[in-house]
């Protein structure tokens, strides 16, 4: 196993070129999730088989969908995606559309990109896991701007009546979506609070360190587990930190050089 | 046939422990022998009706069998986008029960009427659906959802329907011979067209044939067909909107094989019902009842 930080490191190289390849969109949606995707694939999920026919497996799935190149770039550092595939991402005939999906891409659980869906999912899943008494956990990540969404909340109260403690949701908290500063859009405060009254533990953690991540994720809770995740969008690459216009543009020239230089910093 | 089929839900659910049913809280009383006796195949998803299919293709995933629970709209338009991408692109073996097929639940109003459900079920891919008439049908539906591994909508009654004369179960199934027309019906609104055919006989000697559809996703063309070729007048009827329902399942077959035919169509005319009424009464105001089918068959 490398380094988390130095899978990040990979992850968001791959990230770069691949949005710059296929002039796409999100690339700092996909930053702001890179470190704990990283610790998700290259540590907790490292002796994982991604056999669907283990039912014993972790299993990860990206609830805030648009942020699919991180999950393709994560996959292909494992060597469950190709380079060529990788290369063809978001362009025409490839089976890595912007929003992650689970057809022909090995290790990707479930498809997403309609927020609020992936989240109810994992869900369903844990609650399978429970069922039959199998081992693992499920781990959903979803985005702050996400939790807009009522289903979300459905969710929240049916796993905590059903004490899915199998069940750990990581909100990435970058403050931001698509059109602006989410508590500039609903009142979207105190979000630890708001998942505590709903009958989940709650830790919150700096979404960046790699340490804080990995301490929260394998947390023997007792009920279902939020782990809010502060980070910021774009991270990484300074000129899209918090700026939302990369929520949208694809780095080309300029752009593409600077930051191809500070990511190999 | 809401009865019969959850009947063969609790028997098969003792054999399959994969078996799991979810109800968006409902089924009071005809789920209680399922719940009473099979707590471990069972969930409550509460009134929350996006998180339920969610959940429902998060089990399939995993490895369920699920059946979810609802009645009238809640179980498909209100989570649609659940059904599309998290059941149906996954093919996961999820199976949608309704009950409250039409103007089931008349009286409690139009936000209980299913009449548009089938529509909106049939524009999506990878979803079979199912249209029972009575309760033997429910349960050969049932079966037939058993044995396919996606998707599957199942529209019923909430009840004593009139137990039809079967001569052998199928998706296309002849309820009644006749030369002088046919009608093509899906439902429980066919015991309307077994009426209305009876005193066309009576007055007449004539008989128009009846099928009904059990089963309206993936269609039989071959039957289908071999039954429009052989009809010159031809009344389709439905508790449902004329649009996107059994007549435009028909009618896109009679386009795609080039048939010259001519299709009646008798149904809910593009409207929602605000008027109070049970479901006898409601099909008799909007001219989908015994008496309406008669005079098109007079026609």
């Amino acid at each position: 196993m490398i380094d988390n930080s130095e899978f990040a490191k990979k992850m968001r190289i791959t990230i770069l070129n691949m949005i710059h390849n296929a002039h796409a969109s999100h690339i700092a949606s996909a930053f702001s999730v890179v470190d704990i995707l990283a610790v998700l694939y290259n540590e907790i999920l490292a002796d994982n088989d991604f056999d669907s026919k283990n039912m014993d497996r972790n299993q990860v799935v990206l609830s805030k969908g648009h942020a699919g190149s991180a999950v393709y770039s994560a996959l292909f550092q494992r060597g469950l995606v190709s380079k060529a595939d990788i290369g063809n991402y978001y362009l025409n005939g490839s089976n890595l559309s912007g929003h992650v999906s689970h057809k022909g891409v090995n290790g990707v659980e479930v498809s997403t990109g309609s927020l609020g869906h992936g989240v109810c999912v994992a869900s369903g899943m844990a609650l399978a896991k429970k069922m039959s008494n199998n081992n693992g956990k499920v781990f959903a990540i979803v985005g702050d701007g996400e939790c807009q969404e009522g289903s979300v909340w459905e969710m929240a109260m049916l796993s905590s009546a059903k004490k899915l403690n199998n069940l750990v949701v990581v909100v990435d908290k970058n403050n931001m979506q698509a059109m602006g500063k989410c508590m500039d859009v609903t009142n979207c405060d105190n979000l630890a609070e708001k998942w505590k009254v709903f009958g989940w533990n709650v830790i919150e953690v700096d979404g960046h360190n790699y340490e804080q991540i990995k301490d929260a994720l394998i947390y023997n809770s007792d009920k279902p587990l939020c782990i809010i995740a502060n980070t910021i969008k774009g991270r990484g690459v300074s000129f899209m930190e918090n700026e939302l216009l990369w929520h949208y543009r694809d780095p080309q020239e300029e752009f593409y050089t600077r930051a191809m230089e500070e990511l190999n910093k | 046939m809401r009865n019969a089929f959850i009947d063969e839900l609790y028997c098969e659910a003792q054999k399959n422990k994969d078996i799991v049913l979810l109800t968006g809280d409902l089924g009071f009383g005809c789920l209680n022998k399922y719940i009473e006796n099979l707590p471990n195949q069972y969930i409550n998803c509460g009134i929350g009706e996006q998180n339920m299919l969610s959940v429902a293709a998060g089990l399939a995933i995993n490895g369920k069998k699920v059946f979810v629970y609802s009645i009238g709209n809640f179980p498909t338009m209100r989570c649609l986008e659940q059904i599309r991408n998290d059941c149906a692109y996954h093919n996961a073996s999820v199976n949608i029960i309704c009950v409250g097929a039409g103007f089931s639940y008349g009286s409690l109003g139009m936000s209980h009427h299913a009449t548009e459900d089938i529509a909106i079920m049939n524009a999506l891919p990878n979803v079979n659906i199912y249209s029972p008439a009575d309760e033997k049908q429910a349960r050969y539906s049932f079966r037939q959802m058993l044995n396919s591994n996606g998707v599957n909508y199942v529209r019923l009654g909430k009840g004593r329907e009139t137990i039809l004369e079967h001569k052998k179960l199928e998706d296309i199934e002849c309820i009644c011979d006749g030369d002088n027309g046919v009608i093509l019906t899906t439902g429980a609104i066919c015991e309307e067209c077994i009426i209305a055919n009876q005193e066309h006989f009576n007055e007449t000697g004539k008989k128009f044939a009846i099928y009904t559809f059990v089963k309206l996703k993936p269609i039989n063309e071959d039957t289908l067909v071999k039954i429009l070729n052989k009809y010159s007048k031809i009344i389709t009827v439905e508790e449902h909107n004329i649009i996107g329902g059994l007549n435009s399942i028909v009618s896109q077959i009679v386009t795609k094989y080039g048939l010259d035919k001519k299709i009646i169509a008798v149904g809910l005319n593009d409207t929602y019902s605000s008027i109070v009424g049970d479901q006898k009464y409601l099909r008799k105001v909007y001219n989908m009842d015994s008496s309406y089918i008669l005079s098109k068959i007079k026609d």
